[in-house]
């Protein structure tokens, strides 16, 4: 490769990085974490040492040195109300960190109902003697230990994963309560290390729980109650290297552990991306989503995970499961990566991937609309996706969410001020007949070449102009992104004061998707007034993903527990209700968060009896001692 | 019987009711001018699309729905579609309303003047109208009020305007479009006509349930119908019409609304407009055709007291609630929304299971006027035979006893405990002066100077026994029309009291199959919801324990002493029923060779004339139409008839004389009622 290609690609590189910390970080140059790392594994050298392998990773072994045990995201990220009172986000790593954020307590005390006073101290640390010893197969460990790899079974280690993300799951480890959790974790560097200990397993009857970023918010980390044997969790996080990029394919071939973030940056040096950002991205593995069929807000140009890989390698109690070549796409019946795609840990580990690489787009601009009704900005996208228009991401809040998102605005600081004026220029000039409990707005991400994002954004543009949506300027856009990068940090904060809450998603036919929002955001409001909540709770929805034929619906919902004896179980009870309303309402049963256990009871009425029928001979057949054991989906 | 199913009996005694504010009252005192153009202002559906009446019909015309079957029609007929699209165009001018605020200002004005003079008050119960504002917020309202006169829906919108809340839109019969202005008048206060038959025309059904669909919807306006589909000429309730039913549930069904709110409205008179019309259309003199001078042929109405109507608007019905757990919403995922399908048959139980317990609900909320009782017991004396009637006393007495009787049962009765029995009796009978007779201190229907009250400027024709006999069952009729209104309280327990009587043993599981049998004889002339038969036994049973005339014990049923007599009252309450499906089955094992579906009602009437002239049968109220109608339609349901569909000619009725005589002696009580049931089931 040439040296001066490489230089500039190193600058595309950190201009790219640049863009990323627009949704995401702050700018890199304040954070050196961030600065382009040069990846000795990248180009076609299979063979790394050992010693690279840690290089401008993001995840330790141990987890809990940088993340929270019990909540979301990094130990010194978090949300608080400083002694004036006033919402604040801690830490360095974010564009919101350090910032004031004046409109989040009214929004919260508004909204819930909810009052500083009244606050809930989560367990500060975990309490080693909650947490049952270990269950230890004695052989198992022996002949483990022979191999030299590495594994655990502190408490601490086990308990960070033995679950996901799941209002649930927090809550029990915040009020340091501990269920069933894996007896020890073991940490595979590569492919070969995970067929040894697969071979191990089954020999012992050990069983298995692949652990990838553990973002998963469908109960499909948890260990099931049941399980009698020795349970071990296979944390894939230090398998996390670059094998090779084939830049005349555009391919590159992973390790399936490496999270989002890492994979990116570490792409990004050699001047490409993969462009798959679930919002998860910071901590889920791409082994987690091809194990959990994942997307990612940029789908419309670079595709959900199944179009982006193009091998797969999985071991299994069987051996190993993988396709003899590369090709593009193939008529050989059914094919076999939609077995591994979804599977959610129950057939094998997914080891290495062989992922699609695109160069760094060029351009990149944020935008937003602001429809006058939800309906309006539904058939906005609508035509927008009939048109096959849609730019890189696309997305329409509904009027709660517009007002959620406002009451995140950080104190006026260099960045925003602008933009806050731009928006109070705007609220003159334009909202006039747009009444503000009904409007909502859409926000918009494009890529590509500069030349062709501005016409692409004219395009559409002219097409929100027909749905009465007026610009509404890049900030505002931008905005909408951050937030869902931290939101589940937010979500502690709740936690905090009584209010708990979760997302959940969807995929609809087109003709469905306002009845679908409406109906199920009326019945989260009736289910909670009729299971006793004291206060309204909050439920909205946006519609995040375009398709031909429909759209994906995330909605969330919270609510005020104080005067419930027994908030969990009502959350539950109402999310229930919603998932069956979701599903009178010609909506699937999910639509990117996979099924896990949390919804497994409505399998068969979503795939028919056939369906299940099928899936079962597959486990039956790869894995028929069930050491894959974590009893997702069937 | 699954005698283990737990049914919960909610004591009826202690059912909450609202109380009535007389609306009339404030009339009497308030102009009627400035009421009629007072300010307006009913507060609306959260998420109405705010439009007008005639952007409606573009939306009827423009919808996927319509679309889609005038192509289907197109394909199939070969007319190309703006021709069809123009017949749906037609069809919607001729179907829709033309809601004004202006005529309905002057129905304002003018129902005021007349109401006041015909009607002592007309209650209303205010709590219900406070919960239909809320629930008109909420979600589309239906509104379903019971239907016995033609006032019943202007009385609604009055009601409705006067409280300030949104005036409905109504599905009315194509029967008024023949009077010209009243038509239009109705038209523009809101109701919008349908034809009464249109069999298999698709187009027809779908501009029809689309209007329908789009209007409640968008929340455009409450959608007012009778679920009896018709007047009920008998007091009793009419099983319920489900084509309406089945269009206001299905935009719930499908999602395209989070709730629809159901709202059964119990209108009671005191005394019917139609009274004597209607005894005399059950009777077979042709009904006239409703023109506008026969309304106001009328007039002569205005100078009579009507007493008082009491209107109760019922708890809101959640479709949502009534669906829960019975219908799979999914079922609608696979084939797009617009395109339509025959209910399946999951829905058409939902649909038919909902009718009943709606108007069940209206059933209860019937206000019963003590004449009520006096006219069931009267009947009850005239058929027992005598002659000189009852004396005042004896009447009262019974008449409190019965007032008892029903109030343990649930009756919503209005009897004026403040006031001496004695007067209660007195001052009821003088409303119904056209009915009864009091001399010398006794009392009983009128039936003598019946055969004098013939129309003025009709030829006086010679009174031959046969239309003695006419005259006399048009009071007879009449006062049953009264009577049935009390039937829904009375029913279970009557067709319990029945079994006991006919089972003649006292063996628990056999007076239950005697139960069922009478019940599902009967279930085309009562309302009893399809499939409740255990509930109904139970809910009979209960109740005549509790007012103690039965003991229930594991295997057996007792009648206690005092029970006799509540049994012989209620088996009296059900013995014209009986033995009118008795006759029907003599007439119909009688009947010659090629009846047809036509001519049965006229025969069967001949034939019933003769038993009554001959003494055989003693109620006179068997002449009725409706009761033959409906034996007619249980023994077809029981499979005892057949209707042969002829080409274009009436259909023959072909009978299984062997089944229907064994129908008949079971009702009777001659044979066990395993045989019979055995024979169909
Ligand atoms: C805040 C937040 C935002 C999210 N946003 C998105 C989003 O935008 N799009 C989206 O698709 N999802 C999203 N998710 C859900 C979650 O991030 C995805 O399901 C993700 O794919 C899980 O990856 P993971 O590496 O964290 O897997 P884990 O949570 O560790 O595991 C998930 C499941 O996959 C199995 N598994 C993990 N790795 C492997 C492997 N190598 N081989 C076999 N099985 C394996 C596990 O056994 C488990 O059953 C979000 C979650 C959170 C908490």
């Amino acid at each position: 490769m040439a040296s001066n290609s490489s230089s500039s690609r190193h600058q595309t590189a950190r201009h790219r990085l640049s863009i990323i910390a627009g949704h995401l970080q702050r700018p890199a140059d304040s954070d050196a974490a961030l600065l382009a790392v040069d990846c000795k594994a990248q180009a076609n050298k299979p063979n790394v040492s050992a010693g690279d392998r840690s290089e401008g990773r993001t995840v330790p072994r141990k987890r809990q040195e940088i993340m929270k045990w019990n909540g979301w995201g990094y130990s010194d990220s978090r949300f608080l109300f400083n002694k004036k009172g006033q919402a604040e986000f801690t830490g360095k790593r974010y564009r919101l960190s350090g910032m004031i954020i004046p409109g989040l307590k009214d929004w919260m005390e508004s909204t819930f109902g909810a009052n500083l006073q009244h606050k809930t101290q989560a367990t500060p640390a975990l309490n080693s003697s909650a947490v049952q010893p270990p269950t230890l197969n004695e052989v198992f460990v022996e002949e483990l230990k022979s191999t030299g790899i590495p594994f655990s079974h502190e408490a601490e280690d086990r308990v960070f994963r033995g679950h996901g993300h799941c209002l649930h799951e927090i809550f029990a480890l915040r009020e340091g309560k501990i269920g069933r959790v894996p007896d020890m974790v073991v940490w595979p560097s590569c492919h070969n290390d995970v067929v040894k200990i697969v071979e191990l397993a089954c020999k012992h009857n050990v069983c298995l729980i692949p652990y990838g970023g553990g973002t998963s918010v469908s109960s499909a980390l948890e260990c099931p109650p049941e399980e009698t044997r020795s349970i071990v969790s296979l944390d894939t996080s230090q398998m996390n290297r670059i094998l090779w990029i084939d830049e005349k394919n555009l391919t590159a071939h992973v390790e399936s552990g490496i999270v989002g973030q890492d994979l990116e940056r570490l792409l990004n040096e050699s001047g490409y991306c993969t462009g798959h950002e679930p919002d998860s991205m910071e901590f889920s593995s791409l082994g987690g989503w091809v194990a959990t069929r994942a997307s990612g807000m940029k789908k419309n140009i670079y595709g959900n995970i199944e179009d982006l890989v193009v091998h797969i390698k999985m071991v299994t109690p069987r051996g190993v499961i993988e396709k003899s070549c590369q090709g593009p796409r193939m008529s050989t019946g059914p094919d076999i990566h939609h077995f591994i795609l979804g599977s959610e840990g129950t057939l094998g580990v997914v080891t290495e991937v062989t992922i699609k690489i695109r160069p760094i787009p060029e351009y990149q601009k944020y935008g937003s609309v602001v429809f006058p009704s939800f309906e309006q900005g539904v058939a906005c996208l609508r035509e927008v996706a009939r048109q096959r228009c849609a730019p890189a991401s696309i997305r329409l809040m509904d009027n709660e969410q517009f007002k959620f998102g406002h009451a995140l605005k950080p104190q006026v600081s260099s960045i925003f001020t602008s933009f806050l004026d731009g928006l109070k220029k705007f609220y003159i000039t334009k909202f006039k007949g747009f009444d503000p409990n009904r409007l909502c707005v859409a926000t918009l991400l494009f890529e590509g070449d500069r030349e062709k994002v501005l016409q692409h954004e004219k395009q559409v543009y002219d097409i929100a102009a027909k749905f009465g949506g007026l610009a509404a300027g890049e900030d505002n856009g931008q905005r909408g992104y951050m937030l869902t990068f931290v939101i589940a940090y937010l979500r502690d904060l709740g936690m905090d004061y009584y209010v708990i809450g979760e997302s959940f998603e969807t995929s609809v036919p087109w003709d469905r998707v306002l009845d679908i929002c409406r109906n199920v955001k009326a019945r989260i409001v009736q289910e909670c007034k009729d299971k006793g909540v004291q206060f309204p709770p909050l439920s909205t929805c946006r519609v995040t993903q375009t398709y031909d034929a429909g759209a994906c619906v995330y909605f969330y919902f919270a609510f005020n527990y104080r005067g419930l004896s027994d908030p969990v179980h009502v959350y539950e009870q109402v999310e229930h209700a919603a998932r069956e309303e979701i599903l009178a309402n010609g909506g699937s049963l999910s639509h990117h968060h996979g099924v896990g256990k949390l919804r497994k009871e409505w399998m068969r009425e979503t795939v028919s009896s056939v369906g299940m029928g099928m899936l079962k001979s597959v486990k039956d057949y790869v894995d028929p001692n069930n050491i894959f054991g974590n009893r997702n989906l069937l | 019987m699954a005698s283990k199913v737990v049914y919960s009996h909610r004591d009826p005694m202690l059912k909450k009711r609202d109380d009535f504010e007389d609306m009339l009252e404030e009339r009497r005192t308030g102009s009627d001018l400035r009421y009629a153009l007072r300010c307006y202002t009913p507060a609306l559906y959260k998420g109405l699309t705010p439009c007008k009446a005639s952007e409606l019909k573009n939306m009827v015309l423009q919808s996927d729905q319509l679309h889609y079957v005038i192509n289907q029609v197109s394909k199939e007929t070969g007319t190309p579609t703006d021709e069809i699209q123009a017949e749906a165009a037609a069809i919607l001018e001729e179907m829709a309303h033309r809601l004004q605020l202006s005529t309905i200002r002057f129905f304002a004005f003018t129902l005021s003047k007349i109401f006041k003079t015909l009607f002592r008050s007309i209650c209303v119960n205010e709590e219900g109208i406070q919960r239909l504002q809320q629930a008109i917020q909420e979600h589309p309202v239906v509104l379903l009020p019971s239907h016995r006169s033609y006032m019943d829906f202007l009385l609604m919108s009055y009601i409705l305007y006067t409280y300030d809340l949104a005036l409905p839109v109504i599905a009315a019969g194509m029967d008024f479009m023949g009077m010209k202005i009243v038509g239009e008048m109705l038209r523009m206060s809101g109701a919008f006509f349908i034809r009464r038959s249109f069999g298999g025309d698709k187009l027809y059904w779908a501009v029809f349930s689309e209007y329908v669909k789009i209007m409640l919807k968008n929340g455009f306006a409450p959608v007012e119908f009778f679920l009896e589909g018709t007047r009920s000429r008998t007091a009793k309730s009419l099983t319920p019409k489900l084509g309406l039913l089945n269009i206001v549930m299905d935009p719930f069904l499908k999602g395209e609304v989070f709730d629809v709110s159901l709202v059964p409205v119990s209108i009671s008179y005191e005394r019917t407009l139609e009274e004597a019309l209607y005894a005399r259309e059950l009777l077979g003199v042709p009904k006239p055709k409703e023109s506008t001078s026969g309304l106001f042929k009328a007039r002569k109405i205005l100078s009579e007291d009507y007493g008082s109507i009491h209107v109760y608007f019922g708890q809101p019905v959640s479709a949502r609630s009534l669906a829960e757990g019975k219908v799979k919403r999914s079922q609608f995922n696979l084939i797009p929304r617009h395109i339509p399908r025959k209910p399946t048959e999951e829905i058409q139980d939902f649909v038919n299971d909902s009718a009943y317990r709606l108007v069940r609900a209206q059933e209860e909320s019937m206000v019963l006027k003590p004449w009520v009782l006096l006219a069931s017991l009267l009947l009850q004396n005239q058929a027992a035979g005598s002659k000189q009637g009852m004396s005042l006393r004896e009447l009262t007495e019974q008449a409190v006893w019965v007032r008892d009787l029903s109030r343990q049962f649930g009756a919503f009765l209005h009897w004026p405990d403040h006031i001496p029995p004695s007067k209660v009796v007195s001052s009821s009978l003088s409303l119904h002066q056209g009915l009864v007779r009091i001399s010398e201190g006794r009392v009983q229907l009128a039936l003598d100077q019946a055969g004098g009250r013939v129309e003025p400027g009709l030829p006086q024709p010679a009174i031959t026994p046969e239309d003695a006999l006419l005259s006399q069952a048009v009071v007879i009729l009449s006062c049953a029309s009264y009577r049935n209104q009390a039937l829904h309280v009375f029913i279970r327990p009557a067709l319990l009291a029945s079994a006991i009587h006919s089972a003649s043993v006292n063996e628990k599981q056999e007076i239950f199959n005697t139960f069922s049998f009478l019940r599902n004889v009967f279930s085309d002339e009562f309302i009893l919801c399809p499939g409740a038969e255990v509930q109904d036994f139970e809910e009979a049973c209960y109740l005549l324990v509790k007012c103690g005339a039965l003991q229930i014990h594991q295997q057996t049923i007792l009648v206690t002493d005092r029970g006799q007599r509540t049994l012989a009252f209620l088996t009296s309450i059900l013995d014209p029923f009986v033995q009118g499906y008795q006759m029907v089955c003599r007439f119909l094992c009688e009947a010659t060779e090629g009846l047809t579906d036509k001519l049965f009602i006229p025969a069967a009437r001949k034939f019933i004339i003769k038993h009554l002239l001959t003494g055989r049968l003693k109620y006179a109220e068997v002449l009725s139409s409706d009761l033959q109608k409906n034996a007619l339609a249980a023994l077809l349901r029981l499979g005892a008839v057949q209707k042969l569909r002829g080409r274009g000619g009436p259909a023959a009725l072909k009978v299984n004389k062997v089944m229907v005589n064994s129908l008949e002696d079971t009702l009777g009580g001659k044979l066990p009622t395993q045989k019979p049931l055995v024979a169909r089931l």
